[in-house]
């Protein structure tokens, strides 16, 4: 089974219509285990209880940009090699990363109101994840914005990967004119100084995170194919009555 | 090399003729510049503070409205065509038809830049740093906008869905602009980091702006 195989859509729905009910169960299980776990975490010194935001907040800000990785490969696959499924993959991907992004975004201002007492703050990495936002939903503004799948397809193609360039020299725009006007106030999670406590739960919830994408990724493709092949069957079908 | 020295006296002759449009662009950058004091108030201190700012933000959107025709004509008219087919590459018939809107539509912004400044209170050094970062950004400007010009002529949509996404690949321009202007003029910080991160952001567009637009030209037009 290679990739190839793939390639036909029919192959690509019987493998998923087997692999799919396991994929959910495993991130059932998981999200389970790491919910109990993030409940179980001690409270942090400082931040009491709000810490355990962490433990949604940080799998979905990673996720927001995992997704956009994942559109980069398929529109790779789209220009280049021409994969039929990679369209498909790209047009299914960007609203579940669009949503990932907003729960980071929400997450992230909950976890601020108690800790910064406000809101939003035009933080260095509030700010960048808002653009982010803003670039999916600028992706999903144009693949709704054209009737035919493949032509929309190739622009959004071209656009990802464009942002894929992009968002690393924005990211580095963000955090340079966040330290010019702010220095930064804000007590921060050193990464390697996570106690075992948070980081196992943490690393569970990322691991179930990313398997619910995967699943919601596979089940949406498989939606997206469905519609494909209705859509084509309403028109040959709209044909036929033109030509009876 | 004629090719394309060709290209862009024939698109400048375009955009300056009547219907052309290039300088409807300094017409709305003159507009939007003299919205902003009914706006936030005639006190011209703080005016002078956000001068560099409002000018910048003028520039945008200004090089944002003129580049929504940047390949729609030529695509209406066929010509469009004819370049995509043409043996020079795509990429570079991109790139100066990018340079030739530039030219018509970003060196006026540029010059209208000072009569601007003196409505906004701004002094000698503050006006010639605002149109030496717009001298050094506004390519950048034209050079990422036109990936956005070239999608939406192949989606045979403009206006807004253009705004919507060039708008957030043009704000690493705008923080660098605003900074190294508002660095020359009041900043503790030297005029020149942030002025040459600006010069880096165009010569990246340069590069990554013809391919984009070429791609998309290729793939989306049938």
């Amino acid at each position: 089974m290679s990739l190839i195989d793939l390639a036909n859509p029919t192959k690509f729905l019987a493998l998923t219509a087997r692999v799919l009910p396991w994929l959910a169960g495993a991130t059932v299980i998981l999200l389970l285990i790491g919910l109990y776990q993030s409940a179980m975490a001690p409270d942090d010194y400082q931040q009491g209880a709000t810490v355990k935001i962490m433990f949604i907040h940080v799998p979905n800000a990673w996720l927001s940009m995992f997704v956009w990785g994942i559109m980069s490969i398929a529109s790779l696959g789209t220009l280049v090699w021409r994969h039929p499924l990679a369209d498909v993959a790209a047009k299914a991907a960007a609203p579940i990363g669009a949503a990932f992004t907003f729960l980071a975004l929400v997450t992230g201002s909950l976890w601020g109101r108690p800790m910064w007492g406000t809101y939003w703050e035009w933080d260095a990495r509030l700010t960048s994840v808002l653009i982010l936002f803003l670039m999916y939903l600028g992706l999903i503004a144009l693949w709704r914005a054209v009737e035919d799948p493949s032509r929309a397809a190739r622009a959004a193609a071209v656009l990802t990967l464009v942002g894929a360039i992009n968002i690393p020299i924005i990211k580095f725009s963000v955090d340079w004119w966040n330290t010019l006007h702010q220095p930064a106030s804000v007590i921060r999670m050193g990464g390697p100084t996570l106690d075992n406590a948070f980081l196992i739960p943490l690393l569970i919830m990322a691991i179930a995170f990313s398997l619910l994408f995967i699943t919601l990724h596979l089940a949406a493709m498989r939606n997206e194919i469905l519609r494909r092949r209705v859509r084509s069957l309403q028109m040959m079908q709209a044909n036929q009555q033109r030509a009876a | 090399m004629t090719a394309l020295s060709a290209l862009i006296r024939r698109d400048i002759r375009i955009a300056l003729r009547v219907g052309g449009g290039a300088l409807i662009g300094v017409l709305f950058f003159l507009t939007v510049t003299v919205l902003m004091p009914f706006a936030v108030g005639p006190d011209l201190a703080l005016l002078s503070r956000l001068g560099p700012a409002i000018l910048w933000l003028g520039a945008l959107l200004a090089s944002l409205l003129t580049l929504d025709r940047l390949f729609t004509a030529d695509h209406e008219d066929g010509s469009l065509d004819l370049i995509v087919m043409s043996r020079t590459p795509l990429e570079l018939a991109c790139a100066a038809k990018a340079l030739a809107h530039w030219l018509a539509a970003g060196l006026p912004l540029i010059v209208a830049t000072p009569a601007l400044g003196l409505l906004l209170n701004l002094d000698g050094t503050a006006t010639v740093a605002v149109a030496l970062t717009l001298l050094a950004g506004t390519p950048a400007l034209t050079f990422t906008g036109m990936i956005g010009a070239a999608l939406a002529v192949t989606l045979h949509r403009g206006g807004l869905l253009l705004a919507v996404l060039v708008l957030p690949l043009s704000i690493p321009v705008l923080i660098f602009g605003v900074a190294a202007s508002q660095a020359a003029i009041t900043g503790p910080m030297s005029f020149g980091t942030p002025f040459s991160i600006l010069c880096a952001l165009s010569l990246v567009s340069f590069v990554v702006g013809p391919f984009a637009a070429a791609a998309s030209l290729r793939h989306g037009l049938d």
